[in-house]
């Protein structure tokens, strides 16, 4: 018996292990920090973000070194890997930061409630004052109205693909929904341009705009759905079979509100998506200086727009007033995310 | 209520695999009837074709009679619908719908049966948590979420939505499988006061539930892997159990396996 365990030596392994107590790891940063400090201030190294960079790598490797010596090589290995990826997490939130962060800087001054509710009629590009309230009208009518085009729409061809669609047809509308996600912006305005405009007279207006915008969302409302429509168990819909209740009603009554949280963030992320299209929605909607309501008729004002306008010109005043915009632009982002998160929440039963 | 269901040369499919050959079993009214056997020997497969729940899987088809009181089930001109309101299904897993509330689960099957008046619905409602013998448990709570409950609450609510639409009969896939000892006991207790009123077909891995709860039993296996499932022998459940005629149903039930 005992041979076998003893060529191996796995028995004799201890389940003791030395590890590095809390504080010297502190110390090996501050350590690491100091010899970064040593290495700027007496070679030609130089520069707040090269030091960064310097200081967390050699944090790392000297924890690392310590714990091989000490811990033994696969903590050490162990202890590389979760630094990276809290080295990572923070790079990628460090962009984040920073955009929101200039944002807020920048359009501070500007914001308020004569600002939201103002448009530039009566405001020229060399005067203070004046707001985004037309195109805070026109952005919202605009992407609610390409909301209300292609959510029922999405949803329901996602229902078709996982409910009712062979395999094979499936299939093939499911490809030409991902070829549907490749189409450029710019090209679904110029679709809308040429077809709308050109061929069927109709003027600029805020519509045409959400026209385009609603080809944008399209698919990303079908993909999402689909894949929420699909994580629905199979276990409830036989229950609902199993009632006698038909096949359209388990799907109205007890697949959709079973996906419901997952189809609301695919529509908020198809909405985040098309709220700061510039392109399509200039080249099909135009620009305004004046509150334009409605949609159907005349040029309309959009956030995304008025950015990219105020923003080229020369003017303190316009440049200000772009920033004021993009704050914004992401409040409103904002605000329309926490309204659809608790909109869902609210469907949710209390389990006790 | 409660009606003879009767196959003849019943063969059920998967694609193109047959899964079970040619069984031809009666099912008495307000009787228990249990289907017992090895895995994959298609008694889950035979279940769910008593009620149309076996095409729900793509591919899956059968080919034989399937009678209710004389009625073919799976005729030209038969709503598969309408059929599995007549005959209930009660599932392995408890599966309440997870949206709902105690209340809307039992009430989902009424519901969208046109019944909408909201004094039937609390009367049907309470009739059927009553007679799956969770009324005492959950009065207090009807309108919190059916899966706060425990696995055996559950699968009494289970129960109570499957009996709520008044079917004829009821069918069980192991439903205890997934349960402790007490809450079996629940389950088991509740089949026998359900049988006065609906003729129970279940499935089980439990030979000594099976002796327990059922009057009938239907011994199933198959020659081999990959063969199709076939029904050995049908008889009382007393007699399957101490003096069966066939040698591999003695077999099966003493232990000896093959």
């Amino acid at each position: 018996m005992s041979t076998a365990d003893a060529s191996l030596g796995l028995r004799n392994q201890s389940i003791r292990q030395a590890s590095l107590p809390a504080w010297s790891l502190a110390a090996v940063t501050v350590g690491a920090v100091l010899l970064s400090l040593l290495l700027f201030a007496t070679t030609g190294f130089a520069g707040d973000a090269d030091f960064l960079v310097v200081a967390v790598t050699v944090t790392v490797l000297a924890i690392a070194s310590l714990s091989w010596v000490v811990e033994g090589k696969r903590r050490a290995i162990d202890r590389i890997a979760t630094n990276a990826a809290l080295v990572a997490l923070v790079v990628t939130l460090i962009p984040l930061g920073f955009v929101i962060g200039y944002v807020i800087k920048k359009g501070r001054g500007v914001f308020g409630w004569s600002f939201l509710t103002h448009s530039l009629a009566d405001t020229g590009p060399l005067q203070a004052g004046g707001g985004v309230g037309h195109a805070i009208i026109g952005t919202l009518e605009q992407v609610l109205l390409a909301s209300a085009f292609s959510v029922p729409l999405g949803i329901l061809v996602a229902i078709f693909i996982t409910e009712y669609g062979g395999r094979r047809l499936a299939t093939a509308v499911r490809f030409l929904i991902d070829v549907m996600t490749g189409i450029p912006s710019i090209v679904a305005g110029l679709f809308v341009l040429a077809f709308w405009i050109f061929v069927l007279h109709q003027g600029a207006s805020g519509v045409a705009a959400a026209i385009a915008l609603a080809i944008i969302e399209l698919p990303i409302v079908v993909r999402t759905s689909e894949e929420m429509i699909r994580l629905v168990p199979a276990a409830l819909r036989e229950a609902s079979y199993a009632l006698g209740i038909p096949k359209w009603r388990t799907i109205l009554r007890i697949v959709l509100p079973t996906a419901a949280t997952g189809i609301t963030t695919g529509v908020m992320l198809a909405i985040a998506r098309v709220i700061g299209e510039t392109a399509p929605v200039l080249l099909v909607a135009g620009n305004s200086n004046y509150f334009n309501n409605n949609p159907f008729k005349g040029e309309q004002a959009s956030l995304p727009v008025y950015i990219f306008q105020n923003a080229q010109s020369s003017s303190t005043f316009n440049v200000q007033r772009a920033w004021g915009a993009a704050l914004t632009l992401i409040l409103i982002v904002v605000v329309l995310y926490v309204a659809a998160r608790l909109l869902t929440r609210r469907n949710q039963l209390a389990r006790r | 209520m409660a009606k003879r269901i009767e196959t003849s040369g019943l063969s059920c499919y998967y694609g193109n695999t047959k899964a079970v050959d040619d069984v031809s079993i009666t099912i008495e009214p307000k009787s228990v009837t249990a289907l017992i056997g090895p895995s994959g020997c298609g008694k889950s497969t035979v279940l769910r074709s008593l009620n149309r729940m076996h095409e729900v899987i793509p591919g899956a088809r059968i080919e034989g009679k399937v009678l209710l009181d004389d009625e073919d089930i799976y005729a030209s001109g038969i709503d598969p619908a309408a059929v599995r309101r007549t005959i209930g299904m009660v599932f392995q897993k408890p599966n309440p719908f997870p949206t709902m509330s105690i209340f809307d689960n039992v009430a989902a099957g009424l519901r969208l049966n046109g019944i909408r008046k909201k004094a039937d619905l609390q009367d049907a409602v309470e009739r059927s948590l009553r007679g799956a013998n969770l009324w005492e448990e959950v009065k207090g709570r009807l309108d919190k979420a059916g899966s706060g409950l425990s696995g055996g609450q559950q699968q009494r609510l289970c129960i109570a939505r499957a009996i709520a639409v008044e079917p004829q009969v009821l069918l069980m896939d192991e439903p205890c499988s997934a349960l402790d000892p007490i809450s079996t006991l629940a389950i088991e207790d509740l089949i026998a006061q359900l049988k006065d009123r609906f003729t129970i077909v279940i499935v089980t891995h439990n030979m000594q539930q099976a002796a327990r709860v059922s009057d009938t039993t239907a011994f199933f296996t198959l020659r081999g892997p990959g063969e199709p499932g076939h029904l050995v022998e049908v008889d009382a459940t007393q007699k399957i159990f101490t003096n069966p005629t066939q040698q591999r149903t003695e077999d099966y039930i003493t232990g000896r396996f093959g």
